[in-house]
């Protein structure tokens, strides 16, 4: 195995087109566990822990612009006002150690189902931007995930960042774990409000072999909302609870050893309809950033 | 102290401080914090090989052929064995001896040892391993207890069938028949012991053709009783040190690298370290037995108990381990702490393809605990009367006579236990103020207060401190008076190890206690000594606190004698350094009295002998000493999405005598914690016999965001019998949080809640 | 290759490692420094938990080669021969320890903690340490120990 320490973008990418089985490690949290548990042994590491241009977040055209390997503590501490629903699940990840290493770009290239960040980076139509020797170019993230733990990422590509516009509206994650602390999502679910333009976003967690979105709930209730955005009013019940069957309808769970497919259903559509209550009360009392 | 007589003196000694119902700090303390403790998997020499095992991967297959020459053709690799190279009986047990050190023909459980490798890096070694042919011929696993033993066609794992042992408890008469009759089937999931420090260990080729391996385990005498038969080696050439413990809780009393290490050694004369992974660990101990109860609780109208009827079905898995044992406890103990005047329960232990089971925290009365509390809950709710009250009603006491027909005699303050859980206050209710890290769901934000409900329960129960059935269950210490350094200073040698529980500071306070010296030394435990018998069985502070009290007393009485000649007085004590004669006062220095004269004397303590059962009745003095544990739990659960937060646990338990108070509030917070594990969280979970979940990611363990406060009260009701009155601490806590969890659980949601874990599902009806 | 990083202010070279090998094994196995633990090499437990440039991070997900010039601090880097760091001594005073395993991992992240929030509130603890699986003590005397010790770094006394 070869260890590949570039210090700069350029060099990482000359790097990764010369191996392209390089294995890229900025955290660490998922690659060295599938070394540790003998799961994964890839001709070479590509450390991108010196490369500087991806460890930052920027303001760029009235995007945020988060660098790949920003961790998630990062995410936390700077932008939870601008990306609440990010934050939010940011917080949800493992424990502070791994917040402290683990990044959204590392979520992003593992692309398991139950990464936490894809849900917010679903509901707020976030775009991937991915480089290669050949160029930069941005995957918008419906189009990002293609199976379990497979992505629209080539070969000889690293993802750079991910842009994603300031919440206009409140935003909220919520994840369920068998545990109060610590534990991968059995289902999880992000909403976001868009006020500007009337919608609203979702994103599914765990529940499908990739994160996805709920198109049909989340028209439902653009239609819903669209008398109450300039005059809001609490939401019947029974709009959330639309909202949530038409979420869980949404969802192509599977049985596992976390959790049943029927119980994920179930789950998310009681976290949908929690969530956008939420994030709906949040709106009404003149709030963006929603509090947990 | 013992108060001196003449009371217009002054204090004629200084009092030693840490001694017997103090809470000194651990000796090992200031090791442990630095990081410096050298636990089993810190070992290093020079030269030294890594061991690796290869395991198959299949629950039961038969072994067509083995071929290691891949693996030895690899740079790095110094040796690959398998059962061939076995140099002497390739077979241990605690119990059986059935379990092979390397399998020979036939694999029956996932992660059986099949062949082990040693080279210069632990990932040479793990590429040898994987490089490693086996040919295996796949069989259909036997992966249900009952089916082993009943199922037609099932087929015969060992060559005595798949019977592991049978224990019928007939008490009174069998054809009672009551006003009152509950009834339910209840299941315990498979628990993990869930220890930090994986197995580990490092065996040293000596010069003499033996071995010397440093380990961590949980009985250094058993090990070297298996090891040594195995090597082909004479015991004595088996030389075990402890090394530090990682939490241990049942899981290190079987062998797990501890052969393998050694042949691996002696094969290439080099000293070989082994270190499970994580996931090797799940398949490299045994577990907590898994269980079907099935019990009918019959009754008159004011709730008092006729009849108790039960059938409990065991999973041992496919190695007996102490399976025997746990399920003569079950079985024993199956009535809980109650008076039944008529009883008839049976426990079945069986073989089967599934991961071996054995030790775990509490041995059998968990799962026992978990069936006959939800029958008491099941019927106050029958009857009309609370949970309390039912249990009330029925509460052995001292004086009560066990099903086995065996008397209660000393205390056993069931009433006073379940009265102090229930006369806590309660926690405050649930204000509107959110904080996500109070709420069911913790930091996942998965509710603000909404299908938040509360709920309370109650759980007590019984456990039988020490061996029982007749086990010849003995400690020996060993300790060594003498001046150093112009001071008395004690020595207290033992093989007893010191899991975490804080034993090491209790030799200390004995010490202190019988010999008035404030410095004591606790040396390495190892084989030079006599055997202590095992950590487990909430034993060693009853049976080594009792060898090393009585050690004392031996050299306590030949300092006396010394005193005697010189000083011609007969009414002695040892005292703060000092030896003090009631009559007239101090006499002299302890320093002075033994000069340069090392005073040691070697004890074995036995505690009062218990018997075996009648193998039809189940009738016997089985036990030694019974101890008790009550918990009352407050939950919230969140009833729409099926989590659950514990929000307060109190606990009330007698101990007989706090020999170290602090530790004995540590006993009771960790075990606690334990049975709230396996309440809501904690199940090895199989499919087809192979284990789904064998990482930290997947068999999940309470985190200090799932432990609740507690309140705890801890009883002092001497045991005449036992050393001090003391009674055995470590598993009772573990016991009883289960059940009341669950009663809590079951109180929020008026769900009946037959299994344990309670899962979000069971919950939520999906 | 060959890997140099400082080391509780000591500047460190190991040779011949292995290129998957993580910074706990290269502490433990290669320095000489087996404080930090390994007890599940997935981050779920954080046994292993050591300051990797002032930041707390599990050992066992840090590959050996991205600690190459950078600083690590380990349970072994704090206190001093002569005196323990009022969380190490903390710990001992509160029974916060039983086998210990877990200690090591714990002292370096209750540290941070206190570091960070010099008067941590009992939720406050909880979140910042469950990272840190305990076995034996079901956690009471690990909070009790980081009041401790944070009354300690305040200068006050404690009882």
């Amino acid at each position: 195995m070869d260890f590949i320490r570039p210090t700069s973008l350029a060099e990482a990418l000359r790097a990764k087109a010369e191996v392209p089985e390089a294995v890229p490690i900025a955290g660490g949290t998922d690659v060295m566990v599938e070394l540790n548990f003998d799961r994964r042994r890839p001709p070479a590491l590509l450390d991108l822990n010196a490369v500087g241009e991806i460890a930052k977040w920027s303001e760029v055209d009235g995007r945020i612009r988060l660098g790949a390997a920003v961790p998630y503590v990062r995410v936390i501490d700077e932008l939870g006002d601008r990306l609440p629903g990010l934050a939010m699940a940011a917080r949800t990840v493992g424990s502070p150690q791994i917040r402290n290493r683990g990044t959204v770009g590392g979520n992003l290239a593992a692309a398991s189902p139950a990464g936490d960040s894809h849900p917010p980076l679903l509901a707020s139509d976030a775009v991937v931007e991915v480089a290669s020797v050949r160029g930069t170019r941005t995957i918008p993230i419906t189009e990002f995930y293609l199976g379990v733990k497979r992505s629209a990422l080539e070969p000889d590509e690293l993802i750079t960042a991910v842009l994603l516009p300031p919440a206009d509206g409140p935003q909220q994650f919520s994840k369920v774990g068998t545990r109060n602390a610590m534990v991968i999502a059995v289902c999880s679910f992000a909403v976001a409000l868009h006020p500007a333009s009337g919608t609203v976003g979702t994103g599914l967690g765990s529940a499908a072999p990739t994160p996805r979105r709920a198109p049909e709930a989340e028209d439902y209730i653009a239609g819903e909302l669209s008398a109450l955005w300039q005059s809001p009013a609490p939401l019947a019940d029974s709009v959330l609870r639309r909202f949530g069957e038409l979420v869980g309808a949404a969802a192509q769970p599977i049985d596992d050893v976390r959790g049943s497919a029927a119980y994920r259903r179930h789950a998310l559509a009681v976290l949908a309809r929690r969530t956008l209550g939420w994030a709906w009360h949040d709106y009404c009392e003149g709030r963006v950033t929603a509090c947990a | 102290m013992t108060q001196m007589t003449r009371t217009s003196n002054p204090p004629l000694t200084t009092p030693i401080t840490g001694g017997v119902g103090e809470s000194p700090l651990r000796p090992d303390g200031a090791l442990k914090v630095r990081g410096e403790f050298a636990y089993s998997s810190d070992l290093w020499a020079d030269n030294m090989l890594w061991g690796v095992t290869l395991r198959t991967p299949h629950p039961y297959a038969r072994i067509r052929s083995i071929d290691v020459g891949p693996a030895l053709a690899l740079p790095g690799v110094y040796a690959a064995l398998t059962h061939e190279d076995v140099p002497g009986q390739n077979a241990y047990g605690l119990e059986h001896i059935d379990q092979p050190v390397l399998a020979v023909d036939v694999v029956r459980y996932q992660g059986e040892a099949v062949a082990i490798v040693a080279a210069d890096h632990p990932e040479t070694a793990r590429r040898a391993a994987a490089a490693i042919v086996v040919d295996y011929e796949v069989l259909e696993p036997v992966d249900n207890a009952e089916t082993a033993i009943f199922g037609e066609g099932v087929p015969k794992l060992h060559e005595g069938g798949n019977l592991v042992r049978y224990v019928p408890i007939l008490f009174g008469d069998q054809d009672a028949t009551a006003e009152v009759v509950v009834s339910g089937t209840y299941e315990v999931g498979m628990q993990d012991q869930a220890f930090l420090g994986p197995e580990s260990g490092m065996a040293v080729p000596a010069e003499d053709g033996g071995v010397d391996l440093y380990v961590a385990t949980q009985w250094l005498h058993v090990d070297q009783q298996q090891i040594a038969p195995a090597l082909n080696l004479p015991q004595d050439k088996v030389r075990i040190t402890l090394a530090g413990v990682g939490g241990a809780f049942g899981a290190r009393e079987d062998l797990s690298m501890q052969v393998h290490a050694c042949m691996l050694a002696l094969h290439t004369n080099k000293p070989v370290k082994m270190v499970y992974t994580r996931e090797e660990s799940f398949f490299g101990h045994v577990h907590r037995h898994p269980a079907v109860m099935h019990y009918e609780h019959g009754a008159d109208r004011d709730g008092k108990l006729v009849y108790v009827r039960a059938k409990m079905f065991l999973d041992g898995g496919a190695y007996a381990s102490s399976t025997g044992a746990v399920v003569a406890n079950a079985a024993t103990l199956g009535v809980g702490p109650y008076n039944v005047p008529n009883v008839k329960i049976e426990g079945w232990g069986a073989y089967t393809n599934n991961p071996p089971c054995g030790a775990m925290r509490g041995f059998g009365a968990v799962q026992a605990c978990f069936a006959y509390e939800s029958q008491m809950d099941k019927l106050a709710e029958a009857i009309g009367v609370d949970p309390v009250e039912i249990r009330l009603r029925n509460a052995l006491s001292e004086g009560s006579v066990m099903p086995t027909g065996q008397l209660v005699d000393s205390a056993a303050p069931v009433r006073e236990l379940m009265e102090r859980v229930r006369d806590k206050p309660m926690p405050p209710a649930r204000t509107s103020e959110v904080d996500i890290r109070t709420m069911p769901g913790g930091a996942s934000n998965t509710t603000h207060g909404e299908g938040v409900v509360r709920g309370v329960g109650y759980g007590v129960g019984i456990k039988n401190i020490c061996f029982s059935e007749g086990f010849d269950d003995y400690s020996t210490a060993r300790v060594r008076l003498e001046v150093i350094g112009g001071e008395p200073v004690a020595m207290v040698h033992t093989a007893a190890v010191e899991v975490g529980q804080g034993l090491v500071t209790l030799q200390a306070q004995i010490a202190r206690t019988e010999l008035g010296v404030q410095r004591v030394t606790i040396q390495p435990a190892d084989t030079s000594v006599g055997s202590a018998g095992s950590t487990s069985a909430s034993r060693q502070s009853y049976v080594t606190g009792g060898a090393v009290q009585s050690a004392c007393a031996a050299v306590r009485a030949e300092v006396f004698d010394l005193a005697r000649e010189r000083f011609g007085v007969s009414d002695l004590a040892l005292e703060g350094g000092k030896v003090v004669s009631a009559s007239r006062g101090v006499l002299a220095d302890l320093s002075d009295v033994l000069g340069d004269r090392a005073v040691e004397h070697t004890r074995e303590y036995r505690h009062r002998p218990s018997f075996p059962i009648d193998p039809l009745t189940g009738q016997g003095n089985a036990h030694v000493q019974y101890g008790f544990a009550a918990h009352r739990a407050v939950v919230d659960v969140d009833v729409d999405l099926g989590l659950v937060r514990v929000v307060e646990l109190a606990c009330a338990q007698d101990v007989g005598k706090a020999m170290n108070p602090d530790a004995v509030i540590g006993q009771i917070q960790g075990g606690s914690a334990q049975g709230l594990g396996l309440a809501v969280m904690e199940e090895i979970q199989l499919s087809g016999a192979k284990i789904r979940n064998p990482s930290f990611t997947d068999y999940l363990i309470p985190t200090i965001l799932d432990m609740p406060p507690m309140t705890i009260d801890v009883l002092e009701l001497a045991d005449p019998n036992a050393p001090y009155g003391l009674r055995g601490v470590g598993e009772p806590p573990t016991i009883s949080s289960t059940p009341a969890i669950v009663a809590a659980i079951r109180d929020a949601t008026k769900l009946a809640l037959k299994r344990i874990p309670v899962r979000p599902e069971h919950i939520t009806g999906t | 290759m060959r890997v140099k990083f400082t080391v509780n202010g000591e500047e460190r070279t190991a040779d011949d490692v292995w290129e998957g090998e993580s910074l706990l094994y290269v502490l433990r196995e290669r320095l000489g420094l087996p404080g930090a633990k390994n007890a599940c090499e997935q981050g779920e437990c954080g046994s292993c938990t050591v300051y990797l440039d002032d930041t707390p991070v599990c050992a066992c997900l840090v590959a050996a080669g991205q600690v190459q010039d950078r600083e690590v601090r380990t349970v072994e880097g704090l206190g001093s021969e002569e005196e323990l760091d009022p969380v190490q001594q903390a710990f001992i005073e509160r029974g916060a320890v039983q086998c210990g395993f877990c200690t090591p991992g714990l002292i370096v992240a209750a540290h941070d903690l206190i570091r960070r929030n010099p008067c941590p509130k009992d939720a406050e603890i909880r979140e910042a340490l469950a990272g840190n699986l305990c076995r034996c003590t079901g956690y009471e005397k690990i909070i009790d120990a980081v009041h401790t010790a944070a009354a300690h770094s305040r200068g006050e006394a404690t009882s």
